[in-house]
């Protein structure tokens, strides 16, 4: 009996937060295929920062992911600062690697907290994210904002850290190690978790590989790939800590591989405590010369990647962004098919997506709901155009296009 | 009249679904507290039920007649469980013969009438939602059986309730025996299971198929499902303390053993997250029945 049903997951599921579509193609309980359609949530962003100043990016930015807060801007700076040759004050290098480690800590708890509900563990959820609330409150203490921290600044922080609010924080760091603790023992001992998430939404090296996948969900599968680590920016070379890897690439590693990084998160933040030394926390730019920047940042999720051009202006003319789910997102293909429903429903959400920051370009044609441009179609319009402005120019080798 | 009256408000309908909207509240509140939330206030339950009757009723286009009846048909049936088991509660000697065996048949209609509500609704969801509701009554009800045959052979083969509720009158509650013990034990992971509570609730997980059976209902036929629900989470336990804890069956003691059976059930819901069917299928094929049969040997044996 070969009976086909498609399980809709999206546009709009209890599932997953944002608009998304999941096309489950199922038999019975098993799904045998998966389309994914991404693109309901496209906001622009990079055209947006083309038509604002440097610094007005930064809470742009900013604003494309709720979670990755810090890591958009984190990375625009340090792709701002690459293109400038700006020489960042030393502490607010420290100041930077603080702030990013205590997003990763609430972005993880928050992944713990919706992966249990996702596998119907509400009790989970819900302690989770009550061990989410102290890391929220010490950024307000230290950013004012408990979500868009608007700290960072090219060629510095905006904000320095009181030497009183030190003591409160590493109290908040030392109030957090015994829940992490807990939530070790819970996900690691308990065999109901373990028949759950053990041996599904496998996602072996190899097809890992194959598929570009970044961040945890690599690292779950035993890529040694970290952009602290492989590419320091920010502080990350003055501490000591290690990369978090785990061989068996399904979700059991994934949350495992996450638990783990919150050890390291901890003691990262301990140490940029203990390290980061008094002086300036500003570098004070002015100008922005020509030329073109990337910068790096392994977001909670991942590598987050900026590119930023300049033409002299105060206006970048090219941004150009890459959130981590973007390249996470499409492993689900392999990740969920040959699992049952039950599996797909936390499959998908493993990969800790975030499909703002990923979504693209998709023109639709309303009446027959057929997508009528793809990548290969933008490029030839993108042709089409630099080929009209060459002849509105006047044409010819002169022709600045 | 004494019987209308009897099925329609005490023990019966009124009083039963009261309870069960009481007990609900509890489960609310407790888990809330559990999960460092507030909770509902204690009429929450009530409310919701009411709200529902004033909504519209949707029916999707191409559904069955017995979309609308099989409601009422769970609901009706679990009324006459519950009164029965009321009854002889309070009126031991009035039992007929063999009422266990209509108490269990009519236990599994709840169930029934989900599936086929649901499978008549024609929604995908809803089917998939049938077809693990499916399984897991196929699942539960064989180690469910088991452990009241086993309560059976111990009060000397009665199928009487009444004559159960003697015999641990005059030699103590089954629980406390090594049959009775094990047999409570799968008892009340089936009562979870039957209850559609968590790590059981796969039919209705919300997650994966959003609600499954119970997705294509609005208005009043929802309602009589919550009602249904809620009367269920009244007449298990009590099926239950009858069952395995039947020895004092004061007011106090019997408010008390509810709570206790109400208590288990919440820390089980709270502290699992949900299990796929084919693992709930292999848990009460494999272990839990495996306990049923010992506890039905121990019990042949007089344990």
């Amino acid at each position: 009996m070969s009976h086909k049903v498609i399980v809709p997951i999206g546009p709009y599921h209890p599932l997953q937060e944002e608009p998304e579509f999941f096309r489950l193609y199922v038999e019975g309980e098993k799904v045998i295929d998966i389309d994914i359609v991404i693109g309901y949530m496209h906001r622009g962003i990079e055209e947006l920062s083309e038509h604002k100043h440097f610094d007005q990016v930064t809470f742009l930015v900013e604003r494309i992911c709720g979670i990755c807060s810090t890591s958009h801007p984190f990375a625009y700076v340090n792709a701002m600062e690459d293109l400038a040759k700006i020489e960042v004050p030393e502490r607010a290098l420290f100041i930077r690697t603080i702030i990013a480690e205590m997003e990763r800590l609430h972005s993880h708890l928050l992944w713990l907290g919706l992966a249990g509900h996702f596998i119907g563990y509400n009790t989970v959820w819900m302690w989770s994210w009550r061990y989410r609330e102290p890391i929220l409150d010490m950024f307000e203490m230290i950013t004012g904002n408990r979500n868009h921290y608007a700290m960072m600044k090219i060629g510095g922080v905006r904000r320095d850290i009181r030497d009183e609010d030190i003591p409160i924080l590493k109290k908040a760091l030392d109030d957090l190690l015994p829940a992490v603790d807990m939530f070790k023992g819970a996900v690691m001992d308990d065999p109901v978790i373990k028949a759950r998430l053990k041996g599904i939404g496998i996602l072996n090296k190899q097809q890992a590989i194959d598929w570009c996948v970044v961040g945890p969900t690599a690292r779950a599968s035993g890529i040694n790939i970290d952009v602290r680590k492989d590419d320091p920016y920010g502080a990350y070379d003055r501490v000591d800590w290690n990369v978090i890897l785990e061989k068996d690439g399904d979700i059991f590693a994934k949350t495992i591989v996450r638990i783990l990084e919150l050890y390291e998160s901890i003691s990262i933040i301990r140490q940029c405590l203990d390290k980061m030394p008094k002086g300036e926390i500003d570098a004070n730019i002015k100008d922005i010369p020509p030329g073109e920047g990337i910068g790096r940042v392994e977001a909670p999720r991942g590598e987050c990647f900026h590119y930023v051009r300049s033409d002299g202006t105060n206006q970048p003319i090219r941004h150009k962004i890459r959130a981590p789910s973007y390249m996470n997102v499409a492993s689900n293909k392999i990740a969920a098919v040959g699992g049952t429903i039950s599996d797909a429903a936390i499959t998908l959400a493993a990969v800790d997506p975030c499909y703002c920051c990923t979504e693209r370009l998709t023109v639709l044609n309303s009446a027959t709901n057929k997508k009528i441009m793809n990548g290969w179609d933008l490029i030839k319009l993108s042709q089409k155009k630099t080929e009209k402005l060459r002849k509105d120019l006047g044409g010819g080798d002169k022709c600045k296009i | 009249m004494k019987l209308l009256f009897n099925y329609l408000i005490f023990p019966g309908f009124l009083f039963s679904a009261c309870i069960g909207l009481i007990a609900g509240w509890i489960d609310r509140k407790v888990t809330a507290r559990i999960q460092w939330r507030v909770g509902p206030p204690w009429y929450q339950n009530f409310i919701d039920i009411v709200k529902l009757l004033g909504k519209e009723t949707i029916v999707p286009e191409g559904a069955k007649l017995t979309f609308l009846i099989s409601p009422y048909l769970g609901l009706l049936s679990l009324i006459l469980v519950t009164t029965i088991l009321g009854k002889s509660v309070i009126l031991p000697l009035e039992s007929f013969m063999g009422d266990l065996i209509v108490v269990l048949y009519l236990l599994v209609i709840p169930a029934i009438a989900i599936i086929v509500g649901a499978a008549s609704s024609r929604n995908p969801l809803a089917s998939i939602g049938a077809s693990r509701e499916m399984k897991l009554v196929l699942g539960y009800e064989l180690p469910f059986i088991l452990s009241v045959v086993a309560i059976i052979l111990k009060s000397k083969g009665a199928i009487e309730i009444g004559q159960i509720l003697n015999h641990q009158i005059n030699f103590g509650s089954n629980l406390f025996s090594w049959s009775g013990a094990l047999a409570f034990i799968v008892a009340i992971f089936c009562m979870q299971a039957k209850l559609g509570f968590v790590p059981f609730d796969m039919p209705e997980a919300e997650q994966e198929i959003m609600a499954g059976v119970l997705i294509e209902y609005s208005g009043l036929p929802l309602a009589i499902f919550k009602l249904t629900k809620a009367v269920l989470l009244y007449t298990m336990p009590l099926f239950l303390i009858i069952l395995f804890l039947g020895k004092d069956l004061s007011p106090l003691f019997i408010v008390l053993k509810y709570i206790l059976l109400l208590v288990i059930i919440i820390l089980i819901k709270n502290t699992n997250p949900r299990l796929r069917i084919d693992q709930a299928l292999r848990f009460f094929w494999g272990p839990m029945t495996f306990l049923a049969g010992a506890a039905v040997i121990l019990a042949g044996l007089g344990y």
